[in-house]
């Protein structure tokens, strides 16, 4: 039930916040989504490490067509249901500084939004989960559309345009699957995810399901080559949807990868996975290359999260437990250090009014605080041990690696060149004398430095004590592995 | 006490006092914050010391010199593999805890003096703490993964120090270019570690070498594992083709360069190897590799050395040197003397740079020898313990260089004649460049402004003492381990159990006469010597000074001078094309990618032409028909159930 609770709340306080918020819309959207954290954070403290769904609740839908609403929490969604909960309280105090025109409409959609990702993270029916990864499109589609920068109107049809598109391919597979069923006791079919799993497909059907479901989840990470919506409107969008879909929606395109790829079709990913690594690594690379160049923060950022994503989709598809559980973690470090970063972008945005890195210099000089947390920010990206990035790239790497040696040198350019364009930025903004858009920089605000300081705890807590989290995801990615006929961490 | 607690003190000590000066910054005041993180790696050094002792006196007791595991935490564990948060204190553990809390003890009471007047004062002595903390990590870890925390740890610290004054562009990006060369050589620790994993299922020391003892020698597994681990040791101690970063790194204040691009941090790399001496005794092949790459940087670094003009670069090359020579012997497996350089030249190098600090202190910021000359008598302190210094790494007896260069030097010649000879030229070298040094600071007139000149005086007694320390160090540590059987060789032995275990061989009693070894000691203090006097001849009796930046050189010299070019190679084979490439996907490959995806949506678009008319065209209405049906679809299905 709780499981319903955290769906249902953000939507509940959303409508409420549309239609009453006026004025005091900012305040009551954080306390919204501090009481949705205290659900999150409660069900992944009371979660049972094993590989069992919990919280769930179960309703006949659409009982003749054996389409019902089930959903709950097992160790795939839990880190990602505690991303979304601890994300979108932090994003919504991100914008107490700022102003933006219809405040009611604004933190509705980012409370609709909230509650499409946690449908989205807990679904356990192939048709629900398609509902929500749609339904999470509408909300974002508006807070870009609405409040984005000049280019926002062909930048967001596009991105708008290119993820139905995807997704399309991934509903076509969903009904091919759900005919594959076979009949239960009240239906001829059933489209509940576990019984998916159950399925014994020809080797044709694994092949062509394999690509649609990689299309529309590729689209959304995104991969190589399926990114050019990505930069153009990370850019344009208001930062706190930036956040939004760096942070957490991005996460949906993994997370469809562990939870319907691996186990729906092993054979497809034995015969393709090999070419979606290929692709991801050159994503890692390409992406990193792109992001030395950068001038504008924000798209610095933008390519270096595509970057770092195309080695958590490398990960999932080296079919290793330690890729995977790496993915898992990265997901929720990412989303972390992500929207820290975008953040980062947007205090200085707000500042000087421009995100050139040849305009910035030097505000380190009047800022300890805002130096302080970028930094440990920066930290997490780069991976540096006993922070969060760590854990979860030594163990995507290590996954590669393992899957194949030449594959995996590859991908480990990300923490060379990761290193390149993470410092560069903090060099150009930070470092050297000041400009003229920099003398007068004030150092952060109450409220910034509290969207600071959960996010650091989180760098730190998961870097050091990653087993907090590893222990909750280990028996659902055992009971994965077993689907994909590996085991363990492939030694000797 | 237990002995998990003693060993999470020793680096909690150094965490605690980043932790109050790092965030009680411009609050706490100067003289507490400088107090607070000296007596915290004091404390690190007594603790340290205090298990030294115990160690000691266990072994003893039950002749039982094995390591002591204190495990504090499972730190990341996937499926059947286990990485621990744990501690290994054994024999060498024990030498790298004392050398680094010691000298790192030195180095932060002499930075109190030398930086008392930086307004940064704080965040300095917190940076050097933290840093401190991780070079524990470094050499306490019980695993590769806890290794690479600190071996990543001191590399964040490093950057953070060399461009601790980021007001300046350029020492950012020497900075910048330190941390990213490290991470190249951190890719290939990282792999290395990786194939460990996929090897041994484990990443602990105990039970990788317990492994390995029983694999043949030249196994291609452990060759592979051992030269990406090396590539790591290429990147932190500076050897070709990743040591341009080290003499960049000068650009940190001096006492950051003595500490960490001198003494410690750079030693790291000799320390992995040694750490690893049951793997790299396995792989013969590697050895040579790492003997030819040592000799090459050891030659080429000293080469650069002699024409430098900046106080601090000729120290930097000099380090670089070093650090091949103690390759070298790691080359010849005679692991116990790359250990003693490491522990003499820590001695005499920090020894050096502080001197070096104390003249630019002097000078007011004054690096250039060529404007110095004279100081012997202004500087009575700094001038004794430089010379001392400058003794001792040269090579000449009986000071601690002499002891751990013949060593290095004496097997390296059983081992290779030639690379013996080469050896020997680049001890001729290093002699010659650091009494180049010396004569030029010290000696002859003061060439310097005459303000400078006015400002002339002997730093205070928090420098100097450390000064004082460092060259009693210097002189005497060359009987840790004197010829013959010294007590490092004996203490260290059951750390290479398993290495003669694999390979009696490499570790036999030498086969050398004792008439030969006087000979070679001779041979390689009597070039020393020889370089000093054409050094004297040069610089003291025709009181030649270097010429300046604009002056006519010949082609071989300016080769030299202008350190090989091997920076702008790199920027021409590396950076610009890396830059090229982003430039070029971003403007053309997203183009292109981009346009592919757009012919995707002509070509629908086309397709759909006829279906268009049933379209209104406007976007908001199908988003606003999307979300109306999508609610009362789910609306009317859940409340009305069918």
């Amino acid at each position: 039930m709780l499981t319903l609770f955290l769906i249902l709340f953000p939507a509940v306080a959303a409508t409420l916040i549309f239609f009453l918020g006026g004025e005091r819309a900012k305040q009551a959207a954080l306390l919204a989504a501090l009481a949705e954290l205290a659900c999150a954070g409660y069900a992944f403290f009371s979660f049972k490490p094993d590989a069992s769904s919990q919280f769930a609740f179960d309703y006949p839908w659409i009982g003749s067509l054996g389409i019902r609403l089930s959903a709950g929490i097992d160790g795939i969604s839990v880190l990602l249901v505690l991303l979304t909960g601890l994300l979108v309280p932090f994003i919504v105090l991100s914008t107490f500084n700022r102003t933006y025109k219809q405040p009611a409409t604004f933190y509705a959609l980012m409370l609709f939004m909230q509650a499409a990702l946690m449908g989205v993270f807990t679904a356990r029916d192939g048709f629900l989960f398609y509902l929500f990864f749609e339904a999470a499109l509408i909300p974002i589609y508006f807070l870009a559309a609405m409040w984005g920068g000049d280019n926002r109107i062909p930048v967001t049809f596009k991105f708008f345009v290119y993820t139905i598109f995807g997704s399309l391919f991934m509903l076509i597979a969903l009904v091919y699957l759900y005919y594959q069923t076979p009949p239960t006791a009240i239906a001829a079919h059933s489209s509940a995810i576990a019984d998916f799993y159950k399925l014994n497909l020809t080797p044709q059907a694994e092949n062509w399901i394999f690509w649609a479901f990689f299309i529309a989840f590729a689209i959304k990470m995104p991969v190589f080559p399926f990114h050019t919506w990505q930069p153009d409107t990370y850019v344009e969008s208001p930062t706190p949807a930036t956040m939004l879909l760096a942070g957490i929606m991005l996460k949906m395109g993994v997370y469809g990868l562990i939870r319907f790829i691996l186990p729906i079709v092993p054979l497809g990913v034995e015969t393709w996975g090999k070419t979606a690594i290929i692709l991801s690594v050159i994503g890692i690379i390409y992406g990193a290359i792109i992001a030395i160049r950068q001038r504008d923060m924000k798209r610095l950022i933008a390519y270096s999260s595509f970057s770092h994503v195309g080695l958590m989709a490398a990960g999932v598809f080296s079919q290793t437990e330690t890729g995977m559980q790496g993915a898992l973690i990265q997901m929720l470090a990412h989303g972390i250090n992500v929207v820290g970063m975008f953040f980062v972008a947007d205090v200085i945005f707000s500042r000087t009014n421009t995100r050139q890195l040849d305009q910035l210099g030097g505000i380190t000089q009047s800022t300890p605080k805002l130096t302080v947390y970028f930094m440990i920010m920066l930290l997490g990206s780069v991976a540096l041990p006993l922070t969060n990035g760590f854990v979860g790239e030594f163990l995507l790497l290590h996954g590669v690696y393992t899957f194949n040696h030449y594959l995996g040198l590859a991908a480990g350019f990300t923490i060379i060149f990761g290193a390149v364009y993470m410092l560069r930025m903090f060099q150009k903004s930070m470092f050297g004398p000041t400009t003229s858009r920099t003398e007068s920089f004030t150092d952060l605000t109450t409220s910034e430095s509290w969207v600071f300081i959960p996010l650091v705890v989180m760098v730190f807590w998961i870097g050091i004590y990653p087993h907090t989290f590893l222990k909750v995801t280990e028996p659902a990615v055992a009971n994965l592995m077993k689907y994909i006929g590996t085991t363990a961490v492939s030694m000797k | 006490m237990k002995i998990e607690l003693l060993c999470a003190l020793i680096p909690l000590f150094p965490l605690i006092g980043f932790l109050i000066n790092g965030l009680g910054f411009r609050r706490v005041p100067k003289g507490l914050a400088g107090a607070i993180s000296t007596v915290a790696v004091l404390a690190s050094f007594l603790t340290s010391a205090y298990l030294f002792g115990a160690f000691l006196g266990n072994a003893n007791l039950s002749g039982n010199a094995g390591p002591l595991i204190a495990t504090l935490f499972d730190w990341i564990s996937v499926g059947d593999l286990h990485i621990n948060f744990s501690f290994q204190i054994d024999q060498l553990s024990l030498l790298m805890l004392l050398v680094v809390t010691g000298v790192g003890t030195l180095i932060h009471l002499y930075s109190i003096g030398y930086m008392s007047h930086d307004e940064g004062f704080g965040k300095f002595m917190a940076f050097l703490n933290l840093f401190i903390f991780f070079m524990l990590l470094l050499v306490m870890g019980s695993n590769y993964v806890i290794m690479f925390i600190g071996w990543e740890g001191v590399g964040l610290c490093s950057y953070l120090l060399i461009g601790f004054w980021n007001k300046n562009i350029s020492y950012n990006n020497a900075a910048r270019k330190a941390f990213v060369m490290n991470r190249i050589g951190d890719l290939g620790f990282l792999l290395g570690i990786f194939m460990l994993i996929n090897t041994f299922g484990t990443v602990e020391y105990v039970d990788i070498f317990k492994q390995a003892t029983s694999l043949a020698v030249g196994d291609k597994t452990i060759l592979a594992i051992t030269l990406l681990l090396f590539v790591g040791a290429m990147g932190k101690s500076a050897q070709i083709p990743l040591y341009t970063w080290l003499p960049d790194a000068m650009a940190g204040p001096t006492p950051v360069s003595a500490l960490i691009h001198a003494a410690t941090m750079v030693t790291a790399g000799i320390y992995m190897v040694v750490r690893s001496n049951v793997l790299y005794t396995l792989s013969p092949l590697t050895l040579e590799i790492i003997g030819g790459i040592a000799i090459a940087t050891a030659l080429l670094a000293a080469s650069i050395g002699l024409l430098q003009n900046d106080i601090k670069k000729v120290l930097a090359y000099s380090t670089v040197s070093q650090l091949g020579y103690m390759f070298l012997g790691l080359s010849a497996t005679a692991y116990t003397a790359g250990m003693f350089h490491v522990i003499t030249h820590a001695f005499f190098k920090a020894l050096l740079f502080l001197g070096a600090g104390s003249v630019i202190h002097a000078m007011s910021d004054e690096q250039d020898i060529r404007k110095m000359g004279g100081l012997r008598k202004a500087l009575p302190v700094t001038f004794i313990t430089f010379l001392i210094g400058t003794i001792a790494i040269s090579g000449l007896p009986p000071f601690a260089g002499f002891f751990s260069k013949d060593e290095i030097l004496a097997h390296v010649f059983e081992h290779n004649k030639l690379l013996w000879g080469l050896g020997v030229l680049g001890s001729g070298l290093t002699s010659f460049y650091m009494f180049r040094l010396l004569f030029l600071t010290f000696f002859g007139e003061f060439r310097g402004t005459e303000e400078q000149r006015h400002h002339l005086h002997e730093s205070p007694a928090t420098m100097t003492a450390p000064l004082v320390v460092l060259a009693i160090l210097s002189i005497v540590g060359g009987g840790l381990n004197l010829p013959g059987g010294g007590w490092l060789s004996g203490f260290l032995a059951p750390i290479f159990e398993g290495s003669k275990q694999v390979s009696p061989e490499a570790f036999a009693e030498s086969t050398i006469e004792h008439s030969t070894e006087y000979i070679l000691m001779a041979v390689s203090a009597g070039v020393a010597l020889v370089a000093l006097i054409i050094a004297y001849v040069m610089y003291i009796s025709r009181q030649a000074v270097p010429a300046p930046e604009s002056a006519e050189r010949s082609l071989p010299e300016q080769v030299i001078y202008n350190k090989y070019y091997v920076d702008e190679l790199y920027e021409t084979i590396v950076v610009r094309p890396i830059r090229g490439l982003g430039d070029a996907f971003y403007s053309f490959g997203e183009g292109l990618v981009d346009g592919v995806v757009n012919g995707v949506a002509w070509v629908v678009q086309k397709i759909s032409a006829q279906l268009r008319l049933l379209q209104s065209g406007s976007i908001g209405f199908y988003v606003l028909a999307m979300v109306v049906s999508i609610v009362v679809i789910f609306a009317l299905r859940f409340f009305i159930r069918l």
